[in-house]
């Protein structure tokens, strides 16, 4: 199984880059990820997976991209509360890439 | 090369979605929950009814570790969230009911406090005209 390699841990993932065990994140980690994503983690990215993560512990699921546009318009204010927005500081789409900076498994629907 | 048009836009349906399986064993109450999160990305309206074993589906204080499976059913708590933010956004134009059978309660020695959710508590006979009020019924 590959797996990332941080601090001298191993971080096993799956053929895509997601991680086994969502419970092994932490936040090196994830600048990891996002490195190999090649994402420049800024603090709205970190808004971004800190409130995936929050979601997930919670409902033991990964928002709707609709749900998560709401949340950052909230922090962001009405003109970055879009999809739009959030595909700029995700290229390859909040719900694939950020996930996986997140430490979650990867969303099984289109939503 | 033929040509498909959709002409969703605006569409609205009400959907009923009728749970009526206990949450583990088979993958009927999840597959609806996953149906019925679908649905809201798409703002529908949505009833959804817990009746038979699948009152359990919404019971508090689920453990799964024996049987070594995940507990979904904290992500119940977003059909709540969801029907919350329904009723209070003026924009979204949806209305959801999260709706157990009465009869399956008393059935079963349960109440509506056993719930990790709030309900309405229904008769069958009740639960019987919103089917019929429904466009589109999805059981499980």
């Amino acid at each position: 199984m590959p797996a990332y390699t941080v601090n001298g841990t191993d971080y096993e993932h799956d053929e895509e880059g997601y991680i086994l065990d969502v419970n092994n994140w932490n936040e090196d980690l994830a600048k990891v990820i996002a490195q190999e994503e090649g994402l420049n983690m800024t603090e709205e990215h970190w808004l971004v997976v800190n409130f995936l993560r929050e979601y997930y512990n919670e409902y033991q699921i990964a928002p709707a991209v609709r749900v998560l546009v709401k949340a950052v318009k909230k922090k962001f204010g009405e003109e970055k509360g879009s999809n739009k927005y959030l595909y700029e500081l995700f290229p390859y789409g909040p719900a694939k890439q950020a996930c996986k900076v997140a430490g979650l498994p990867k969303p099984t629907g289109c939503v | 090369m033929a040509e498909f048009e959709f002409e969703t836009e605006g569409v609205k349906k009400t959907f009923t979605f009728m749970n009526r399986k206990a949450p583990y064993g088979t993958i009927y109450a999840l597959e609806v929950l996953e149906t019925v999160l679908i649905s809201a990305a798409f703002e529908q309206h949505a009833n959804i009814i817990f009746v038979d074993d699948g009152v359990y589906q919404i019971k508090a204080g689920q453990d799964t570790t024996a049987i070594n499976m995940k507990n979904f059913s904290p992500t119940y708590g977003i059909i709540e969230m969801e029907k919350e933010d329904a009723d209070e956004d003026d924009d979204i134009d949806m209305v959801w009911r999260i709706i157990v059978e009465k009869e399956s309660l008393d059935a079963r020695g349960l109440t509506e406090d056993d719930f990790k959710v709030s309900v309405e508590v229904l008769s069958a006979a009740e639960i019987a005209d919103i089917v019929d009020a429904s466009d589109c019924v999805i059981s499980g």
